[in-house]
């Protein structure tokens, strides 16, 4: 079961933690872990609103064997990632923030995956499993 | 609109966040306490944020940021109450607040703002009583 949320304002990006929190909670993650990908989630919400231009964000449980974890992505049609590599340091930002949504999120999750070109948008996928 | 609160105690502006912030909201709170600090004259700030599952690094970048402000404006800003699960996630996205004081709850907070004052050794000289 997949739920879909339309994020092209501030309240979505509220909306996607609240989603993630409850399903989060539904697999039985751990409080840590739910925190992590919660947070994950809110940087990569607002980037698919503040850099994306606005776009879905899909949140859906997955299952590999007997362990159970969440999958979400993110996807906007906006400009692209022209440097993947770049965007993903520490403290490299276009957008007047920190620096550390994309490459901070990457840490708090178990697998990221990025698929992005200039002109045709970025799709950002995350999954976190139970330990 | 939501507006978080801004309540004062003698000479410290207490806030304690009890919603899930939109980042307007967070930038309002933000504007909101700099002119507070201004027109009260309070020396402290405690933010209480023993409420929020989550800190991104939004969040995280205003609380900075109002502590910066107040620090311009002749007062000390002390974030209390953080959750476990947050102080971990914080730290792993890469956020660990440098130059805001912290302590575990309200009251600790503001021991902490009345010690750092009674250590500043000009002072009025006699016992005015912060009203």
């Amino acid at each position: 079961m997949t739920e879909r949320i339309e994020v092209t304002a501030d309240q979505d990006v509220v909306r996607v933690r609240q989603l993630v929190r409850t399903v989060a909670v539904g697999v039985n993650l751990s409080l840590v872990d739910q925190t992590k990908l919660v947070t994950a989630a809110s940087e990569l919400a607002r980037n698919t609103l503040v850099y994306g231009g606005g776009g879905t964000v899909e949140i859906g449980q997955v299952q590999n064997g007997r362990r159970a974890g969440i999958r979400i992505v993110f996807t906007d049609r906006g400009p692209g990632i022209a440097d993947v590599e770049l965007a993903l340091t520490d403290g490299y930002t276009t957008g007047g923030g920190l620096g550390l949504g994309l490459s901070g999120a990457r840490r708090l999750v178990d697998e990221f995956d990025i698929d992005t070109a200039v002109g045709q948008g970025t799709s950002i996928t995350v999954t976190k499993w139970c330990r | 609109m939501d507006r978080v609160p801004i309540l004062k105690i003698g000479d410290v502006l207490l806030v304690s966040i009890q919603i899930d912030m939109e980042d307007h909201v967070a930038l309002q709170l933000q504007e909101d306490l700099a002119e507070r600090i201004v027109v009260t004259g309070c020396h402290g700030v405690v933010i209480d944020i023993s409420a929020l599952d989550i800190v991104d690094s939004f969040v995280g970048r205003t609380l900075a940021t109002i502590a910066s402000i107040s620090r311009v404006l002749d007062a000390e800003t002390v974030v209390v109450g953080m959750r476990p699960a947050v102080a971990i996630t914080l730290v792993e996205l890469g956020l660990s607040l440098p130059g805001i004081r912290t302590a575990l709850n309200v009251e600790l907070g503001m021991d902490l703002l009345v010690q750092e004052r009674m250590l500043v050794p000009m002072n009025d000289g006699d016992d005015e009583s912060h009203d």
